[in-house]
């Protein structure tokens, strides 16, 4: 509970943290939110050498419309997507689930690159993200989600690389997040994201592997006209999630077919 | 007692606006000119053996003090951790428990070393210096196989690892209720291992001053007084040289009543350092060194008649103890004691069984073989109901105590001080609208849903105790309570208590009652508690629901006792004889002539002053001990209302009824709170809670409070609560306790309730944490 010894250096600009970062070598780590990252460390699970702080990095934390696109400043809090005005109206599934993480200190205090780039398999934003075809710009280059996210807690990112948006396309058709878990402010044990895009459907999950999972076969299968139930069926196709003491291997596909169903009929205003 | 305002009004807690606006004061709010800080080195494995510890880097490490390992403290520790008989006459296996493993680790978090250093930052870097080489030994986890002959030892060289083994009543209690019987019913029920996670986690903070051999212990305890006994022994101080400070507490739940080995390596690392030292647990360290409760299983069959009559109960505690005895334990086999429950038997046939594991030990934790009892017998009544279709309502009324059989010998010979079971039972399905709820069910059922109605009328002894059921229990020390009453010459009051509350309110409660006693503004009354060198000579602590039944007992006595002396001094100065002299609402007053009166602050002065009655000393306090005759019995009706989804297996607690009964109540608000926390407590471990050991390593995998499943308020519907008053005869106030109740009926209220749901798909029995992935699969392979 008491973290090892680090280096600590306020950044004032993304050029600043990115040569703070190649500075300090490959055991730096880019400070956001806290919320992962210092639990992290308080367990020693987490030691790095350099700590390189981003909260000053004002123009990071912010929500900008451009054109079918929302560009979302890797600093932007949960609690600023939750409440945006333009989100709720261009991507309202994404408000909805930044209301759903955590709860309100996590809220208060978590960003989008923060979860984008820690890449926990029960993260959320992950999922809408690949889902949706989100690309993930770094100071470097821009990475489609479907490159991005490598394995669990791993990601394309390289060492001196820093998130500074993810670029969302505007979809405001029928959408629901299902997100299981045992208590309000948990992590999701499974979820299921549904977004009508275009006529298609576009189905997402959460925790159920170790990176999130774009449900094609669902998706297919909604395409040819299946009715919600059946297509849900193919939710669990090809997944081999981990157990762990809040679910077995089974129960999370399960999970995963009963909630894509949920998701899809709820969006569409069913219950 | 008169009728008064104070006791019986809901007025807010005085500790109140200091606790929630940051200003309490808890364990690591202190500290001492040049204290080094401690960081314990502990076992990685649940079973090893010790090699070798090499502390070669650690202590060259920036900022160390000091490193030690077990041989440090040879000199400086003498015994051996204590392990009350309790409830258990016939002790069999005590392993020896140092407070610092030398040869061998029995659970993963002994302690094998420590390191001092000047800031917490550098103990705990240098701690992680400490190379230990351990030989692995197979970790005994199961309870079940670790008592089967051959099994690998918790304890090398040790004979078996059973720690007790006890026959209450034999088979014999029972045999001609089983042959009367119609149905016999049986069932194997889990009690899940829980961790306490008090808010504020242990911490001790010792200084020894080496000069005047005096030793001061700041800790969190529920217990300062039990603290300075054992600490000073082992220390080979006197008691009089031990001063425990126990400042306030943020909640313990039992794990704050037993010592631990840090509260005896901490003041002992303060006399061989010669400064003062501070450990502050983590939560990481709370998970896993706090004792743990519960962690039982029953093996248990009723026997009744077709009419719903029960008639007898065999059942067999089996008790994972862990790797050492807890200080109390065997406490816990009060279940076997408690079985029978509110309802009249023939017969009850009770073996415990105490096996030890490598696992941290148990000990009492909010209800202590209590809830067990209660979540035994709940259920077993509701099995006997679902195999007679019978109602699960008339099944209890059928076979309850009836208030007119108190004082009621039970079973075990205890005998239960008053009673009206049915009266909290009528006002509990009034306010959870029984009857509409069974049509609901039934509706609901139609549609393929799963609503369940579950009830628990538990009982409860508590409120220890009898000089003559704890001493022999304790070793020697009855659970008696002592207090002071001390009025100032200005006629304030100062009230001192053996007790410690550690979250129950007492500063507000206990005022309550001496300022209506005494007549005299509750704004003047101060109590102080937790502190070993203030007030009376010995305090036995908080804990089984004993403060106010116990506590506040011997402080009305002694409140009487002040007002008694009150008397003659008020009879000497109004020139009247003492027997013409009444006490009322504050005031001395001659019979019949109530302006001939004196005010109790004049009385104080006066005490204090050169004209008292002959032969009467100066000054106005009193010490009282209160040897309650009997323990109290509160109980009550809980009723919860579950919905279990019928595609996820989540059962969603939908409503929640409690009526209990404590006696007389002093504050309604605070007896609402500790329901509230409560019964919280008892859902948690039905829905929620449980400590999970890896079943092959031993390796704690709830380590963290992400895997150790603590409901917030999000997961916890709102309350409906009511009282009925049925008073104690045992004690002057009428009170029984009620910091337990809540705990003690609410696992069996929300486990009957999904019993109830799932009834349809033939599922009888479901143990608990009842998590969504565990009723899925019951459920899928119950519709098969
Ligand atoms: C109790 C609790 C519940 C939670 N529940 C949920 C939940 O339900 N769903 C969910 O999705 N999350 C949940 N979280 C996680 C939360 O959303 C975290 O805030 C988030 O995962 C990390 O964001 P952060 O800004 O706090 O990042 P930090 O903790 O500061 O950093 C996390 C990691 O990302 C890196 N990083 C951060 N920003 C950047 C950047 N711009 N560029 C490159 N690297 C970067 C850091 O170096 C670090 O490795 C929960 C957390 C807690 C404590």
């Amino acid at each position: 509970m008491i973290p090892a010894a680090f280096e600590y250096a306020r950044a004032s600009s993304v050029e600043e943290a990115a040569k703070l970062l190649s500075k300090y070598g490959e055991d730096a780590k880019v400070l956001a939110g806290g919320h992962s990252l210092i639990p992290l460390m308080r367990l020693r699970l987490a030691q790095p050498t350099a700590i390189v702080d981003i909260n000053g990095l004002k123009d990071l934390d912010n929500i900008k419309e451009d054109g079918h696109k929302l560009r979302i400043g890797a600093l932007t809090r949960h609690v600023t997507i939750q409440n945006s005005s333009v989100i709720k109206e261009k991507l309202p599934l994404l408000a909805e689930v930044a209301g759903e993480v955590g709860d309100n200190q996590v809220r208060n205090m978590g960003t989008m690159g923060g979860v984008i780039a820690h890449a926990d398999a029960a993260g959320d934003y992950p999922t809408l993200a690949l889902m949706l075809d989100a690309d993930i710009v770094t100071n470097q280059r821009t990475i489609p989600a479907r490159e991005f996210f490598k394995d669990l807690f791993t990601t394309s990112l390289g060492p001196d690389e820093i998130i500074t948006e993810v670029v969302f396309p505007v979809a405001n058709g029928p959408h629901k997040y299902v997100k299981f878990r045992r208590r309000l402010f948990d992590w999701a044990i499974v979820g299921v994201a549904a977004q009508k895009i275009n006529g298609d459907w576009r189905i997402g999950l959460t925790n159920v592997g170790p990176t999130p999972v774009r449900a094609t076969a669902v998706e297919e299968a909604m395409h040819k006209g299946a009715k919600p139930e059946e297509a849900a069926q193919h939710a669990s196709d090809g997944l081999d999630p981990a157990g762990d003491l809040r679910a077995s291997p089974e129960y999370k596909k399960h999970l995963a077919r009963v909630l894509t169903k949920r998701a899809i009929n709820q969006a569409e205003g069913r219950q | 007692m008169a009728v008064t305002q104070l006791v019986g009004a809901k007025i807010h807690r005085r500790e109140d606006p200091r606790l929630i606006t940051g200003h309490g004061h808890y364990i690591d709010d202190f500290t001492r000119q040049g204290a080094a800080y401690a960081a314990f080195v502990r076992s990685p494995f649940a079973h090893a053996r010790i090699k070798s510890i090499d502390m070669t880097d650690a202590s060259k490490a920036p900022g160390v003090a000091g490193v030690y390992t077990a041989r440090d403290f040879k000199g400086q520790l003498a015994g051996t951790h204590p392990a009350a008989p309790a409830f258990v006459a016939e002790k069999k296996y005590i392993p020896e428990r140092f407070p610092i493993a030398e040869k061998e680790v029995c659970y993963q978090g002994e302690i094998v070393a420590v390191v001092l250093a000047d800031t917490k930052g550098q103990a705990a870097d240098a701690a992680n210096l400490i190379q230990v080489d351990y030989e692995e030994l197979p970790a005994v986890m199961d309870t079940e196989k670790a008592m089967a002959k051959g099994s690998p030892l918790v304890h090398q060289g040790a004979a078996d690892n059973i720690s007790w083994d006890l026959t209450y009543t034999g088979p014999e209690v029972t045999e001609a209720a089983f042959q009367e019987a119609d149905v016999v019913v049986k069932e194997h029920i889990l009690q899940n291992r829980l961790a306490p996670v008090p808010m504020e986690p242990r911490g001790v903070l010792a200084e020894y001053e080496t000069y005047d051999k005096k030793l001061t212990i700041w800790m969190s305890s529920q217990n300062p007084h039990f603290i300075r006994l054992f600490v000073s022994g082992a220390m080979g101080l006197k008691e009089s040289q031990v001063r425990v400070i126990s400042p306030d507490v943020g909640g313990g739940f039992g794990s704050k009543i037993s010592p631990y080995p840090e509260d005896y390596l901490v003041p002992a690392l303060s006399r061989l350092a010669e400064r003062p030292v501070k450990w502050i647990e983590t939560r990481t360290e709370s998970l896993q060194n706090a004792t743990h409760g519960r962690g039982q299983y029953y093996d248990v069959e009723v026997a009744a008649k077709k009419d719903g009559t029960l008639l007898g109960m065999r059942m067999t505690q089996f008790l994972d103890v862990g790797a050492y005895c807890g200080t109390f334990t065997a406490f816990q086999a009060c279940t076997c004691l408690m079985a029978g429950g509110a309802y009249k038997w023939k017969g009850i046939s009770a073996r415990t069984i105490g096996i030890l594991t490598n696992r941290v030990p148990t000990d009492p934790y909010r209800g202590a073989g209590r809830p067990e009892a209660t979540h035994l017998v709940e259920r077993m009544v509701d099995l006997v109901a679902l195999e007679l279709k019978m109602d699960p309502v008339e099944i209890r009324r059928k076979n309850f105590i009836q208030p007119t059989e108190f004082p009621f010998t039970q079973n075990f010979g205890l005998v239960i001080d008053s009673g009206d079971y049915d009266k909290a039972l009528d006002r509990a399905l009034e306010l959870v609208g029984y009857k509409e709820l069974r049509k609901k069910q039934a509706d609901l059922r139609k549609q393929g849903r799963y609503l369940g109605i579950g009830i628990s009328t538990w009982i409860e002894l508590c409120g220890f105790g009898p000089s003559a059921a704890t001493a022999p229990a304790t070793g020697g020390i009855a659970l008696v309570e002592s207090a002071q009453v001390r009025v100032t010459p200005t006629g304030s009051v100062i009230v001192y208590t053996g007790t410690h509350s550690h979250g129950q309110g007492h500063e507000t409660t206990f005022s309550q009652i001496v300022a209506d006693q005494l007549g005299v503004p509750y704004e003047s009354v101060e109590l102080r508690h937790g502190d070993t060198s203030e007030g009376t000579a010995f305090g036995y602590g908080t804990y089984g629901s004993r403060s106010l039944a116990v506590g506040g007992v011997a402080i009305s006595m002694a409140a009487t006792k002040v007002i008694d002396k009150g008397k003659k001094l008020a009879a000497h100065m109004l020139e009247a004889a003492e027997e013409d002299v009444v006490f009322d609402h504050g005031s001395f007053h001659v019979k019949g002539s109530p302006d001939k009166a004196k005010a109790f602050g004049e009385v104080a002065f006066a005490s204090y002053g050169m004209n008292l009655p002959e032969g009467m000393e100066q000054g106005l306090e009193a010490v009282a001990y209160f040897d309650p005759p009997n323990l109290v019995w509160p109980f009550g009706t809980h009723i919860a209302v579950v919905e279990v989804d019928a595609e996820t297996g989540n059962a969603k607690l939908e409503k929640y009824i409690a009526v209990d009964d404590c006696g007389n109540i002093i504050n309604p608000m605070i007896v609402d709170g500790q329901i509230h926390g409560g019964a919280v407590q008892g859902i948690a471990q039905a829905l929620y809670e449980e400590v999970v050991y890896d079943e092959d390593t031993g390796q704690l995998k709830t380590g963290t409070m992400i895997d150790y499943l603590l409901p917030g308020i999000g997961e916890i519907p709102p309350l409906s609560l009511d009282h009925t008053v049925t008073p104690s005869p045992t004690n002057s106030l009428g009170v029984k306790g009620i910091g337990e109740a809540g705990t003690i009926a609410a696992s069996a209220a929300v486990i009957n309730a999904i019993c109830d749901a799932l009834s349809p798909l033939g599922i009888k029995h479901v143990d608990m944490p009842a998590t969504p992935d565990k009723l899925w699969h019951m459920m899928k392979g119950a519709s098969k």
